[in-house]
């Protein structure tokens, strides 16, 4: 019985995503990256780190489509490598951003009274800073690298999903299924998970397919400041900084890191506006 | 509406207090003080002399205590010296935060005469394809790193066409023109993708108020098109708009911390980020302080704004 009513909608609104042109450019564009970056060294014509000083700074060729940098390695294969890196932090960082807001948000919604206002104040205090000047301090507190960038990425990105939650949640709280499901003797943390939460879902999904894109943005703005990962193992951002004092002589170099992080931030903006059309007709 | 002012300003001083002491505690978390850093660049450096030169600047002191004598003095003004030059930090901040406050002026008036047409014609043109190639051209601002595109006009105004210098600053009482020469291509990155965002909300506001029935007996009562558009439609649709320039607002703040490092431009974002690399925390307080400051400042602006275009909005 519940799992019938609870299937459709989504069945539903997968149907109505599918049918999207945005939504499915968008899903294809992210596949493709995904696997381009998992089969990354299968993929690559050239080995990413690999110093080769007499082919430095070349335009694009048939042998380097895309050119070289300054140590003569190929921009492609550093490109399809660096989207390693991108797309991993993106995606843990936002995942741990979405378990830990959307619980928040939970919380502050169910119990409301003070435990309400001192997540919501606490959340409202973090996102009174501009993001990527607390994500730098924070890259700063726990010393540059992998596991910095995804805690950084992810603390700054709480607040959002704490805000979505709560305020989907608060617009079912006192509905009178929520009441009948309590008087029935349903402990709270059942209430919570198993009848709330699935109601915050369409606008959770919504906000970790556009998060998803600022992670992107926001990492590769951290590698461009140096604040990322540290070289010789390529990432987009880093990829940028390096390569910009050349622009002159190779732009390409420069450019095409960039055009990477455009192409799978779009592809998310693509996705996140099909989503949005297919779960919220609202909000169109 | 003077109540409601000030009761603003009262509830913003917890935000701005929270943020000044998750500023401190977080630099003084950091690995590292200035000390090591300043060590760093000098070579060896005995223990003793380490710990003389903390004691010197304070920072043997707890940090309840420091955050306190700090505090304390920047209520009176002073906002302390850096620690690596010993220069005031709110010299260097009144030579920087008109900088800052530039681009992001210029950057916001840019998107706004970019994004209020394109949102408008799109929505009055809903699905044409004019409407579909602006929704792109939106979805693709918002796609672009700043950076990146700040790069992409060095690249094509600077080096090839060789119009606008690439990077760097001229101060407006030296030259206007020059000033405004500098100026032009960080406004335009920092705007373009700010516009992206800002045409969206303009085309999506403007649909939902053309759908209204007021909207409808205007036209009915024999108002030209234009009038509807202009009188009716579009003063109601930017009422969303500024809402959320005042919520851009931050992110164009942040954004201007990468674009004044592509463009050399000396502002506070740089000098935040470099007070943040030295662990000069004085530098970093100050920065942060007047970042979040004009933060709270621009969503007070943004309130009274709004309670001058639309009068049923009174502040009791």
């Amino acid at each position: 019985m519940l799992k019938t009513s609870s299937q459709k909608p989504a069945v539903a609104a997968m149907q109505r995503l599918l049918r999207s042109p945005s939504g499915i450019i968008g899903l294809i564009i992210i596949i493709i990256v995904f696997l381009s970056a998992i089969f990354a060294p299968i993929i690559a014509p050239y080995d990413p780190i690999e110093l080769n000083t007499k082919d430095r700074l070349q335009g694009p060729s048939q042998n380097h489509i895309v050119g070289t940098d300054q140590y003569g390695r190929d921009t492609l294969s550093r490109i399809i490598h660096g989207g390693r890196i991108s797309l991993s932090v993106a995606l843990i960082s936002i995942s741990l951003a979405t378990i830990i807001g959307s619980f928040l948000g939970l919380l502050a919604a169910f119990y409301g009274g003070w435990i309400d206002i001192l997540i919501m104040r606490f959340t409202d205090i973090l996102l009174s800073f501009p993001v990527i000047l607390l994500a730098i301090a924070l890259v700063a507190f726990f010393g540059s690298g992998f596991s910095s960038l995804v805690f950084a990425i992810a603390f700054v990105y709480t607040g959002p999903f704490t805000r979505v939650t709560r305020a989907a949640v608060l617009s079912i709280r006192e509905e009178l299924y929520v009441e009948a499901n309590l008087a029935l003797g349903a402990s709270n943390i059942r209430t919570l998970f198993i009848t709330l939460l699935p109601n915050a879902l369409a606008p959770l999904i919504i906000e970790v397919t556009l998060r998803l894109a600022y992670a992107i943005l926001i990492e590769a703005g951290l590698s461009f400041l140096g604040l990322g990962t540290p070289p010789p193992a390529p990432s987009w951002g880093q990829m940028i900084a390096e390569n910009r004092r050349f622009l002159a002589l190779s732009p390409w170099a420069t450019i095409a890191p960039g055009l990477a992080i455009m192409v799978i931030v779009f592809g998310f903006n693509l996705l996140g506006d099909g989503l949005r059309d297919a779960l919220d007709p609202r909000l169109k | 509406m003077l109540f409601y002012l000030l009761r603003q300003i009262f509830l913003a001083i917890p935000a701005l207090l929270g943020v000044l002491i998750i500023t401190f505690l977080l630099m003084r978390a950091v690995p590292g003080d200035v000390v090591t850093q300043l060590v760093g660049l000098e070579g060896n450096v005995s223990q003793e002399r380490m710990d003389e030169m903390r004691r010197m600047f304070g920072l043997d002191l707890p940090v309840h205590v420091q955050f306190r004598q700090w505090m304390g003095a920047a209520l009176k003004g002073d906002l302390g010296s850096s620690i690596r030059t010993g220069r005031p930090i709110l010299q260097d901040l009144a030579m920087r935060f008109p900088v800052t406050i530039e681009l992001t002026v210029l950057s916001l008036f840019i998107a706004l005469i970019i994004s209020i047409p394109l949102g408008v014609v799109a929505a009055l043109n809903r699905g044409s394809l004019l409407d579909a190639v602006i929704s792109i051209f939106a979805l693709l601002g918002l796609s672009i790193p700043g950076f990146f595109l700040g790069i992409l006009l060095i690249l094509l105004f600077s080096l090839e066409l060789r119009l606008l210098p690439p990077a760097g600053y001229v101060p407006i009482q030296e030259s206007l023109y020059q000033n405004l020469r500098h100026m032009v291509l960080p406004s335009v990155s920092l705007g373009l993708v700010l516009s992206a965002a800002i045409t969206r909300i303009v085309r999506s506001s403007m649909l939902e108020i053309l759908a209204r029935d007021y909207v409808r007996t205007a036209r009915a009562k024999g108002l030209s098109a234009r009038k509807v558009t202009y009188r009716h439609a579009l003063r109601n649709a930017l009422i969303p708009v500024i809402t959320v320039i005042g919520l851009q607002f931050g992110s164009l703040l942040g954004g201007s911390i990468i674009i004044e490092q592509v463009f050399s431009l000396p502002g506070v974002g740089r000098f935040a980020l470099d007070g943040i690399n030295l662990r000069d925390y004085p530098i970093v307080q100050g920065a942060v302080i007047i970042i979040a400051a004009s933060f709270i400042l621009v969503n007070l602006i943004v309130d009274l704004i709004y309670s001058l275009i639309d009068p049923r909005i009174r502040y009791a």
